[in-house]
């Protein structure tokens, strides 16, 4: 195991990490519209607003890890998904205001409400869009993007955005489930069943696609003796589905959610089998963008060091504020 | 100014509108999270209830400054990738790392806590609130070490090889990189000037405060506070710009060429001009008011002393004397008369007038802005001060861009000028109001599911409160 795969994995992991967690922030902003004003969207931006900025963080690691480890990779993707980029971070500003602006300005809440759910479409979408462009592979020259301005528009990437604005509708929804109570709980119950089965509808149209756009992702899943893993993954996915609509209906808590962070820990499985060990698919390996071996053990020490403490007081915050909102809130 | 628009330009012109928009948020937030530590610290140590109103004061404040400062950062973090391609491929495995420990070690740690801190007061123990309040404030420092460490060694780079496929590379020793020659003086430079701009913000709330009602103690003890930080720190600050430029003409002469609007060389004394045109054509400082030798006594501590000019560097390494020249003078000129309110307010404490000096609180509330106006100045000098390079001497502003399209970079630098002046407008304005309302003996702080005509800033309707902006925003350009 050689240091550029290590840091492979921790970037995978604060992807995984950030796909999670603000997923169901996101996904939250998604399915905003259909919770009643007041008391109901009240409690589903109350049972986010001590944690967002804290998941949100993990998106930073992801692109600052990115230009860390891998800055072939990073100064590749970014200017080859420069719109989406930036949609995405222009949702990510309304989102992230409309959490404060909205108690800020009764008057205009209506308002920041919209540009809550506006901007965690936008930026949802958008990542969905990036990584279905990823997928599809860029063009690189000369050690830089070569391709032109809109080729991440087709329809294998709209595919993929709207894949994930569903999986992360499904996230806010079952995290709804679990946190909180009465008419609120209700509506994320009844909205966690069509998040569910659009969302694997969506998986499943996107694994199907994927392996003829690259005869790459056809031997990768095809041939043995790689169909021993990569068969594992919709078998797992099928059984967690089971599950997942079984505690739907029996009115489980915990589990939905639970459940579903497995099915996208599933497809990340499923990406990082499809992609390695390229960053960029066809193109760029992980040992062609990987910095020097003293700038991968200088990074490392620091994440030995801190992320197993960002894990303890993450899990803190989250515990001192376990359990339901309530309509009383935090008291 | 601008010879065309083509796309360098706009890169520039965009990465400049973004970072001295994120910018303004940090620069009030680091001061403000220490201030806020300070007030719980205090509370906890002497019980006064005072203490506590003053927290839940300025934490509604604090809320509003850290999201804008959090999804104007975010923007931060992608625009080197979008914009500047070349020099994250170039520069990742030096500054790349620097900014990994950054998130590591400074923006989890913020992100964690001020949840705890924000909405934790009755869920958690005082001494653990204190704590989350700590860490946070901590966090600040942190952040601000790490990226200010990248942003000295793109001015000043050392500890680094160049490899054969032309990136920077980590030499022996990250010490070299981290602690490289200019990171001490501008990190400090930078502190103080965070310390500075929350100091007269906090000073000017309670100066606006004052002059509607004197007797209101609370607006009396954040003034008192905030003189006593402008008083201790403005001197100091100055003296710690003055190293700091001594450390410039050391790494960067060009810069402080610029600075001092040095288009010729001076073999036996060097004027200060005070004031002047620029005149980039002519290369002379039209309608120049100068102190002769000044300049000289203050750079080589002798009158005497030769220095050099712009003469002595070639064209294509120049930077626009224009901006550097006036930006430098606007933050100079603000700090000295930081200062001058500093030793105000010390006249007023000992004149025992300090709260009944309409005045002085109403040159206090001019000065109110005036932090964000001068760390804006002061960035724009030292980055404008480093073209046409990069990381300094080594790769050049123009090679450093991304494959780009000049319409794509406008489009893209459009919609932000858009959003951020429509989103941050809007917070600027919340945070105006927050700050008109008078503090008042139990303050509420940011509960997060007061609902209705309670939850405008945290107070309950009183006998008809005046709901008028403390005063009418100000660009911070």
């Amino acid at each position: 195991m050689d240091l550029t795969v290590i840091w492979a994995f921790i970037i995978a992991f604060a992807v995984f990490a950030y796909v999670v967690m603000d997923g169901f922030d996101l996904g939250i902003g998604i399915i905003f519209p259909a919770f009643e004003v007041g008391d109901a969207r009240d409690q589903a931006m109350n049972s986010i607003a001590p944690v967002w900025d804290g998941n949100e963080t993990w998106l930073v690691l992801g692109g600052g890890g990115l230009l860390a480890a891998f800055p072939l990779a990073y100064a590749i993707i970014l200017p080859a998904t420069y719109p989406l980029i930036i949609i995405m971070l222009l949702g990510l500003v309304f989102r992230g205001v409309a959490f404060e602006f909205r108690w800020r300005d009764p008057d205009h809440r209506a308002f920041w409400d919209f540009a809550f759910t506006a901007g965690s479409f936008a930026a949802a979408f958008s990542q969905g869009m990036i990584l279905g462009a990823l997928l599809q592979g860029v063009e690189v020259a000369d050690r830089a993007y070569a391709g032109s301005w809109f080729d991440w528009f087709t329809p294998y990437t709209l595919l993929t955005g709207m894949g994930t604005v569903a999986g992360y509708a499904l996230l806010g929804a079952t995290w709804l489930i679990w946190k909180t109570e009465h008419g609120a709980q209700d509506m994320a119950y009844r909205l966690a069943k069509p998040a569910a089965v659009v969302t694997l509808a969506l998986m499943a149209a996107v694994s199907l696609y994927t392996p003829f756009l690259d005869s790459q992702y056809w031997t990768r899943w095809f041939e043995m003796p790689n169909i021993l893993f990569a068969a594992q993954v919709p078998l797992l996915v099928l059984i967690l589905t089971y599950f997942l609509f079984r505690g739907l209906h029996k009115k489980q808590e915990a589990a939905p959610f639970l459940i579903s962070l497995g099915l996208f820990f599933l497809g990340m499985a499923g990406l990082g089998i499809s992609m390695f060990p390229y960053i960029v698919p066809d193109q760029i390996t992980i040992w062609d963008a990987a910095v020097p071996e003293s700038s991968q053990i200088f990074m490392l020490v620091g994440v030995a060091i801190t992320v197993p403490l960002i894990l303890v007081y993450t899990g803190w915050a989250y515990w001192v504020f376990r359990g339901k909102v309530g309509t009383e809130g935090y008291h | 100014m601008f010879e065309q628009f083509d796309a360098v330009m706009l890169a520039r012109i965009q990465f400049a509108f973004t970072i001295s928009f994120h910018f303004i948020f940090p620069a009030f937030s680091i001061g403000l999270a220490s201030y806020l530590a300070v007030l719980e610290g205090l509370w906890l140590k002497t019980g006064k209830q005072i203490y506590m109103d003053l927290f839940k004061y300025w934490i509604k404040i604090f809320a509003v400054t850290f999201a804008m400062g959090v999804v104007s950062g975010i923007v931060m973090s992608y625009q080197f990738g979008t914009n500047w391609a070349v020099f994250s491929d170039k520069a990742g495995p030096v500054i790349g790392p620097l900014m990994a420990y950054e998130v590591l070690t400074a923006f989890f740690l913020e992100a964690g806590f001020l949840g705890v801190m924000l909405f934790g007061m009755n869920k958690v123990g005082k001494k653990l609130h204190f704590t989350a309040t700590l860490m946070v404030a901590i966090g600040t420092f942190i952040s601000a070490f790490w990226i200010l460490s990248v942003n000295s060694w793109m001015q000043t780079p050392t500890g680094h090889e160049i490899a054969a496929n032309g990136q920077f590379v980590p030499g022996d020793s990250w010490w070299d990189i981290v602690f490289n020659p200019s990171f001490p003086y501008r990190l400090f430079h930078t502190l103080m000037a965070t310390y500075l701009t929350t100091a007269f913000v906090v000073g000017g709330v309670g100066a606006w405060h004052l002059l509607k009602d004197k007797t209101n103690l609370h607006a009396r003890k954040m003034f008192s506070m905030a003189m006593w930080m402008a008083a201790l720190v403005a001197p100091v600050q100055i003296f710690a710009g003055d190293l700091h430029g001594l450390n410039t003409l050391e790494h960067q002469p060009a810069k402080v060429m610029a600075m001092e609007g040095h288009y010729d060389s001076y073999p036996d004394g060097a004027p200060l001009i005070l004031f002047g045109i620029p005149n980039s054509e002519e290369k002379r400082v039209d309608y120049k008011i100068e102190i002769p030798k000044l300049s000289s006594l203050i750079l080589k501590h002798d009158l005497n002393a030769p220095l050099d000019g712009l003469d002595t560097i070639p064209d294509a390494d120049e930077p626009p004397v224009g901006m550097v020249f006036w930006s430098f003078r606007i933050m100079v000129g603000i700090g000295f008369a930081m200062l001058g309110i500093g030793l105000w307010s010390l006249f007023a404490r000992y004149r025992k007038t300090l709260y009944d000096w309409p005045l002085l609180h109403k040159a206090a509330l001019v000065m109110a802005p005036s932090g964000f106006v001068a760390v804006i100045a002061g960035w724009i000098t030292t980055e404008v001060g480093r073209q046409p390079y990069t990381v300094y001497g080594l790769l050049r502003t123009a090679d450093s861009v991304s494959p780009l399209a000049a319409p794509a970079v406008a489009a893209s630098l459009v919609a932000f000028i858009i959003v951020y002046f429509f989103v941050f407008g809007a917070g600027t304005w919340y945070i105006m109001r927050l700050m008109s309302k008078a503090p008042k003996i139990g303050e509420k702080g940011v509960k997060s599911t007061e609902t209705g005509p309670v939850r405008t800033a945290g107070i309950a309707p009183g006998p008809a409160q005046k709901d008028s902006p403390a005063f009418e925003p100000r660009p911070a350009e």
